[in-house]
């Protein structure tokens, strides 16, 4: 294997009671990538988070975090990581740049850097004229800033994102990807879940697809496009009656459909098989992946 | 294993973190001192007009039927004994409030632990800081009682550190309780028949003395009691061994309870 993981996981298992909700999961985050866990709510992807600082603690399983075995040597790992929880756990009555001091001790930040620590966050969360903002006052969007400012005050070698974007309007995620990338290009390993497939698909160089807390596929986003379902899929509208023909018409053919809604997905249909049917022709993607390989709907 | 992590394992085991890390302590504590700027009004308005309410209404109402008792004014004696209660309030209750409401609803302990923190330094910092906060509440009554004609003493001036050990103790009770409950009903129970019994049957208001000997008994195993009895001596005087017995058994609580809070909330945060 690789010399330089950031993360190994290997046959991880966590129960809660009757439910598994990891269930055998192998996981590499190579220093200096961006890996994406995909997958619906309920599959593990936030449990698997919280094996990663040793809130939860594992049934069976190898966990390696930069190096330091958990949960023993967690504490450890933690020193070198930052996390962005998917629910908000700011100090609502503090300041923004107070928000940033208290975790510059919690991250045991030397005195003499403690200032500088704090602006370079300010900076790179572009919050530096928030700074005396309580967070209670902030927006959505700059309080998810906050918090991600908040888990790079002490420039961790790897940080772990949980739904960073989940729940914010499609302007405030995109900044929040522009930021997120911006850390990406720095060389800052991350591990990030998500459900939503155009996050995954633009800022992390491997997914990992989860389905039922296990790993189905996993690979660079358009490796696993293109393995999967193909280059090109054929959106066919109608009504109910008429997608049911084409998706038993298609199938005959031996292509692959999936069903959104209103429309029917033809995928592989640059194959075409000798079936022809009339519907717009789109790039297939991350969620036509997820989709035939889980056998559910994500977001 | 690969050579680079087993370097690195090498390395880990030599940076291997300790537990009850001071860093991890002051780091929770900062929190707590920098939070308690934003909140310091009301807290400490509860903390001290609640007691002073209580010393003014027996005080001066019971004051006004017995004006001597166990050999002490009335107002000296309560005013001495109600320095446990004002730790109680300042104590208990903010480590029962406090502790589920940062649990639950601001999910500040999932901020923390997912710094170099273990449960157990929150819980130690956390119970330390309100420690040190009912060690200065715990005064406020003395001083009422002071303007209202109790006369000082060099002794008084342990009476912050009788406090502190006691509000250690409390603290880590109501971590505990916080630790233990699933909502916030649950407190009602622990207030209505743990609390308010505690704080009655302590000495504080009138003398144990005149209660039936099982009673009496009981009472030596209510913290509250040892707080009341040791204030007392501060204030008029100690009695040698029997003292040491109280700080004895003020240390014993605050341990138990300390090590008690841990587990509960290890079992709460950690799953």
């Amino acid at each position: 294997m690789s010399t330089e993981l950031a993360i190994r996981l290997r046959g991880v298992v966590k129960r809660y009671g009757a439910i598994t909700a990891v269930d055998g999961l192998d996981l590499d985050v190579p220093l200096g990538t961006c890996v994406g866990l995909l997958g619906p709510n309920g599959a593990g992807k936030s449990t698997t988070m919280r094996l990663l600082t040793a809130q939860s603690i594992a049934d069976e399983g190898e966990l390696e975090v930069l190096g330091f075995r958990l949960p023993d040597e967690s504490k450890a790992a933690r020193a070198e990581c930052g996390v962005v929880p998917q629910l908000d756990n700011l100090d609502t009555t503090l300041t923004v740049e107070q928000n940033l001091l208290v975790f510059t001790h919690l991250y045991r930040i030397p005195r003499a850097e403690r200032r500088e620590a704090i602006e370079r966050a300010l900076r790179m969360a572009n919050l530096v004229d928030r700074r005396d903002t309580r967070a209670d006052k902030l927006s959505g969007g700059m309080r998810r800033r906050l918090l991600i400012a908040r888990a790079l005050v002490h420039r961790p070698r790897l940080v772990l994102m949980d739904e960073p974007t989940v729940g914010l309007d499609p302007q405030v995620r995109q900044e929040l990807w522009a930021l997120i990338d911006s850390l990406r290009s720095e060389g800052t390993t991350i591990l990030m879940s998500t459900h939503y497939i155009e996050e995954a698909q633009r800022l992390a160089d491997t997914v990992l697809i989860m389905s039922h807390g296990k790993a189905v596929a996993a690979g660079p986003p358009s490796d696993l496009v293109l393995q999967h379902a193909g280059r090109e899929a054929l959106e066919v509208y109608g009504p109910p009656s008429r997608l049911a023909e084409v998706e038993a018409e298609a199938g005959a053919a031996g292509l692959r459909t999936r069903r959104t809604g209103t429309s029917v997905s033809i995928l592989g249909a640059e194959a075409g098989n000798g079936y022809a049917v009339e519907g717009e022709r789109r790039p297939a993607n991350l969620e036509d992946v997820f989709v035939l390989l889980t056998g559910e709907e994500i977001a | 294993m690969t050579a680079a992590s087993a370097a690195a394992n090498v390395a880990s085991r030599a940076r291997r973190v300790g537990r009850l890390d001071r860093r991890a302590l002051t780091g929770v504590l900062v929190r707590e001192v920098v939070n308690y700027s934003s909140y310091w009004r009301s807290s400490t308005f509860s903390s001290t007009v609640e007691p002073t309410i209580y010393l003014l209404a027996f005080g001066f109402g019971f004051g006004s039927i017995v004006s001597q008792v166990a050999g002490y004014d009335y107002v000296d004696f309560v005013g001495t004994g109600i320095v446990a209660t004002a730790v109680l309030f300042s104590s208990a209750f903010p480590g029962m409030f406090g502790t589920f409401v940062k649990y639950k609803f601001q999910r500040t302990y999932d901020a923390i632990l997912a710094a170099p923190v273990d449960t157990e330094e929150i819980v130690t910092a956390e119970a330390l800081w309100l420690a040190t906060r009912a060690a200065v509440y715990g005064c406020v009554p003395l001083l009422v009682a002071i303007a209202f004609g109790l006369d000082p003493t060099w002794g008084m001036l342990l009476v912050p550190f009788i406090a502190w050990i006691s509000g250690f103790g409390w603290a880590c009770f109501g971590i505990s309780i916080a630790g233990f409950a699933s909502s916030f009903e649950n407190f009602n129970y622990i207030v209505s028949a743990v609390l308010t019994p505690l704080f009655l049957v302590a000495g504080t208001f009138f003398p144990l003395d005149q209660l039936p000997e099982f009673l009496q008994v009981l009472a030596q195993l209510n913290p509250l009691h040892h707080c009341v009895e040791l204030v007392r001596g501060a204030a008029f005087g100690f009695d040698g061994w029997v003292d040491l017995l109280h700080v004895g058994a003020l240390l014993l609580f605050g341990f138990a309870m300390w090590r008690i809070a841990i587990h509960a909330m290890t079992k709460k945060l950690v799953d």
